[in-house]
């Protein structure tokens, strides 16, 4: 399998605090890939890092075989890695409809493209995608106005408007309820399937990453703990000492 | 009557109520004038404080610059500057029709141009600043070109400049300006019904509600700002222009750069009526207008305080304006509905139940 994303002995530290160091992972193409570990180890920053927020210190990150460390976010993103944030981001004084529109990708439009209206056709994947997320109904509402968990799923559906290489999500299932939990596993596993999306996945709730991800990485203290399969992962002694507080 | 049908009625009967309105009222000609100005000034200074949420105190530097390029276009075409300047008061130099006109149209499309360049070499400093520090910023470089040109004494310094006369009776002056206001203000409200029918009105809107998310899809966010406020520069360089020659003579802190009057005004005129909408500023501009020529007739000596509290009541009680206040009474009437139809249907679909839980 293709290793999509390549972090190499990257180092990040803010002043004093140590935030990640001599991280090293892969991250394979057309897969669901986990990211695990106690508050403050270290994992918002890996993301931060390698979707270009902030520069590292050292190492060096490769998407499809090019390295963008030095690269900016919005490069980045045209690239093809996406993220969605822990505090859920959509534009909130917009109707759900707009919020897709303008999330649809930005890679390859011209300068004069802005001063064009959407194409039909694109306005039509915002409405499926909104229909694939269960808001359709709601499609000509505020954004703002929505609950929580509604917003979670418009950011989610967003994020899948660009149609992007690789979905870094940052904690998705954050403050929604069990009942709703389900129906995003569903939806991101068939997001993964059906749209061929990379996903790169912060999770805290272990039932989820557990059942998501085909391969987990276990990050403590900012360094990059334990490696390996879900099964491996939850037998592995350090990751239980780590969320045990035995470290 | 269809919905289209009233709505070219309605665009129509503005037209002519534009056309007629001085005919019909010749004494109220210039101040006709400087209502359409007040709503060019409101709609531009939208662009960027409504729709992408960027407070700009500074907008007045486009509206003094272009009326100084304006002028010394119109002036350096056919005499030298420096010799006009230096002289002022001592000659009278008089321009033929000829000479008035073409210097006034070349004086006008320069000025806008040339607003639009500063706007973007300008704006290539000032965008890394957000939120108060970005209102800050675009205030101290308005107040700063206004004391810089004041020290300039190519372009008579703090004594001003006296524009050419023109070459007409007073009543034809008037009405020449009277149009060239009306024209500019309803070529930038037709401009910017345009733009905010494309993708450029979302990216905008966009980069108001969360800049940061914005940049993380990828959007060319500085490409959208730069952009946009060049628009605004543009059309603040013609209405510079047009000003100056009305009042006939121009000096940097009161005329060209009057940052506490014209510059809060374009600031008031849109949180009045409604941030981030087209018809807003419009309304608004008509509104404040009409308040502030009242108060000036009938309240001299406390005009000043009527319109602080003008302010203070606009700010406190009524901050999203009025079109912001008719979109939260009659939401149905902006289009803000739930899909009933397929709501009911959706009832009792599993999705639908999760994502409204």
């Amino acid at each position: 399998m293709n290793k999509i994303i390549q972090v190499r002995d990257v180092n990040k530290s803010f002043g004093g605090v140590v935030a990640n160091s001599n991280i090293s992972m892969d991250v394979e193409e057309g897969k669901i890939t986990g990211l695990i570990g106690p508050n403050g180890s270290g994992k918002t920053t890996l993301f931060n890092s390698i979707v270009g927020y902030h520069p590292i210190d050292s190492g060096t990150i490769h998407f499809d075989n090019r390295e963008i460390s030095q690269l900016k976010v919005q490069k980045i993103a045209r690239l093809g890695i996406l993220r969605t944030f822990q505090q859920t981001r959509i534009y909130s004084k917009m109707n759900c409809v707009k919020n897709m529109l303008i999330s649809a990708a930005h890679h390859n439009t011209k300068w004069l493209d802005m001063f064009t209206e959407y194409p039909q056709e694109l306005t039509e994947r915002a409405e499926h995608l909104l229909e694939f997320v269960g808001l359709y109904s709601k499609r000509f509402l505020i954004s703002g106005d929505l609950s929580f968990g509604q917003q979670k799923l418009l950011e989610f559906a967003m994020a899948l408007m660009n149609e992007p290489k690789v979905l870094l999500l940052d904690e998705p299932t954050a403050g929604i309820n069990p009942t709703l939990i389900n129906g995003l596993i569903d939806r991101l596993k068939r997001a993964n399937h059906e749209f061929g999306i990379t996903l790169f996945v912060i999770e805290h709730n272990m039932r989820v990453v557990m059942n998501l991800a085909e391969s987990i990485y276990c990050l403590a203290h900012g360094e990059m703990l334990s490696h390996g399969t879900p099964e491996a992962i939850k037998q592995d002694q350090k990751v239980i000492d780590a969320y045990l507080g035995a470290h | 009557m269809n919905l289209q049908f009233k709505k070219i009625i309605f665009y129509a009967a503005i037209l002519l109520a534009g056309i007629f309105a001085p005919i019909v009222f010749p004494a109220y000609t210039f101040q006709l004038a400087v209502l359409w100005m007040m709503i060019l000034f409101a709609l531009t200074w939208d662009i960027l404080g409504g729709q992408m949420g960027y407070n700009s105190l500074g907008n007045i530097l486009f509206f003094g610059a272009g009326m100084y390029i304006c002028t010394v276009v119109q002036i350096g075409m056919y005499y030298d500057v420096a010799e006009y300047t230096a002289h002022f008061g001592a000659v009278k130099i008089d321009f033929t029709p000829y000479q008035y006109f073409t210097g006034i149209s070349a004086g006008l499309v320069i000025a806008a141009f040339a607003c639009a360049i500063i706007a973007v070499i300008f704006g290539w400093i000032v965008f890394g600043l957000r939120g108060p520090y970005f209102a800050i910023g675009t205030l101290g470089v308005a107040i700063a070109a206004g004391e810089l040109v004041g020290a300039w004494d190519y372009v008579g310094g703090g004594g001003g400049i006296s524009l050419p006369n023109y070459p007409g009776g007073p009543g034809d002056r008037e009405m020449f300006f009277y149009m060239l206001c009306f024209i500019s203000a309803v070529c930038t409200f037709i401009f910017l019904k345009w733009l905010y029918s494309t993708r450029f009105q979302l990216a905008l809107n966009a980069i108001r509600d969360d800049e940061e998310k914005a940049e993380a899809m990828g959007i060319h966010t500085n490409r959208y700002k730069t952009i946009a406020w060049s628009f605004a520069a543009f059309f603040l360089g013609i209405s510079g222009g047009i000003f100056g020659n009305m009042t006939g003579f121009i000096e940097p802190l009161e005329v060209a750069f009057p940052t506490v009057t014209f510059g809060i005004f374009m600031v008031l005129m849109v949180l009045l009526g409604g941030k981030g909408t087209l018809w807003g500023p419009v309304i608004g501009a008509i509104i404040f207008h009409v308040i502030k020529e009242i108060t000036w007739t009938y309240l001299l000596g406390w005009q000043w305080v009527a319109l602080g509290a003008l302010i203070i009541i606009n700010v406190v009680y009524f901050q999203q304006g009025i079109m912001g206040w008719a979109q939260e009474k009659w939401p149905e009437f902006f289009g803000i509905t739930v899909d009933e139809a397929i709501a009911s249907a959706e009832e009792n679909s599993p999705a639908e139940k999760e994502a409204s839980l």
